[in-house]
């Protein structure tokens, strides 16, 4: 797996790739979690590009992205998401709580 | 003929093979020639029920896995995902959604997932001897 991220002004966007389950999560979380605290956005943007699977440890990995945000009162935007993550992410109801953007093809 | 076509695999309760075990059966399920979405919920559920096993019914050892892919009559995919692990007390409160017993890296989505996804879904466990999940996804013939 392979994280790249950039900022553009308040706005950190950070590259996912890969599969993420269970195997690699704890990896996502922590990565994701240091980001957030370093760079400290206002606006954080999971890109999911390249992102060929996600299950249920995805949700987990983007719920904690989200409490990292809130703790920071930012917000958190996910976007590229091809429709598996896409249906794995509106299954759960995460939908609700943060923006999905899907990939534009 | 496809109808009767089956496989059986066996491997330890590693995180690695949650990957290993999804892809297993989506190269299985291509010869029922599958649309993109519907091999991706049959991979997105077997990884959460391989996934089960390796967080919840081997918590802090090794132990060994099965899964068995049949193909029945009407292009459906029957899959059984079973472990020899700790069982789960109450499955009625463990298929809850947000239920989980792990920690803050688990979502409590899992069996929520597979219900979904799947068109049926059937657990049984015995405390103490293991879980079995049977699970069954009907393919929608293209023309």
């Amino acid at each position: 797996m392979n994280f790249t991220s950039f900022q553009e002004g308040d706005k950190l966007t950070i590259a996912l790739t890969g599969e993420i389950d269970h195997h690699c999560a704890k990896t996502y979380i922590r990565i994701i979690a240091a980001k957030i605290e370093t760079y400290m956005p206002e606006t954080c943007v999971l890109d999911f590009r390249d992102v060929t699977f996600v299950d249920s440890s995805g949700i987990a990995v983007v719920i904690n992205a989200l409490r990292s945000m809130s703790q920071i009162e930012g917000k958190l935007l996910l976007t590229g998401l091809s429709p598996q993550p896409m249906r794995v992410f509106r299954a759960s109801g995460l939908d609700k709580l943060v923006e999905l953007r899907e990939a534009v093809s | 003929m496809k109808f009767g076509n089956y496989m059986i695999l066996e491997f330890p309760s590693k995180s690695c093979n949650e990957s290993f075990a999804r892809s297993a059966v989506a190269c299985f399920a291509a010869q029922m020639d599958p649309t993109l979405e519907e091999l991706g919920d049959i991979r997105t559920a077997v990884s959460e029920a391989v996934t089960n096993c390796i967080v919840h019914a081997y918590p802090n050892k090794l132990g060994t896995i099965i899964l068995r892919c049949r193909i029945l009559k009407d292009n459906v995919l029957d899959i059984v995902i079973k472990d020899k692990g700790v069982g789960i007390p109450d499955v009625e409160k463990a298929r809850r959604p947000s239920f989980t017993t792990g920690g803050t890296d688990r979502s409590g989505m899992g069996f929520t997932i597979m219900e979904s996804f799947m068109t049926t879904l059937e657990v049984t466990s015995i405390d103490g001897k293991g879980t079995a999940v049977h699970m069954r996804r009907k393919l929608q013939r293209r023309t």
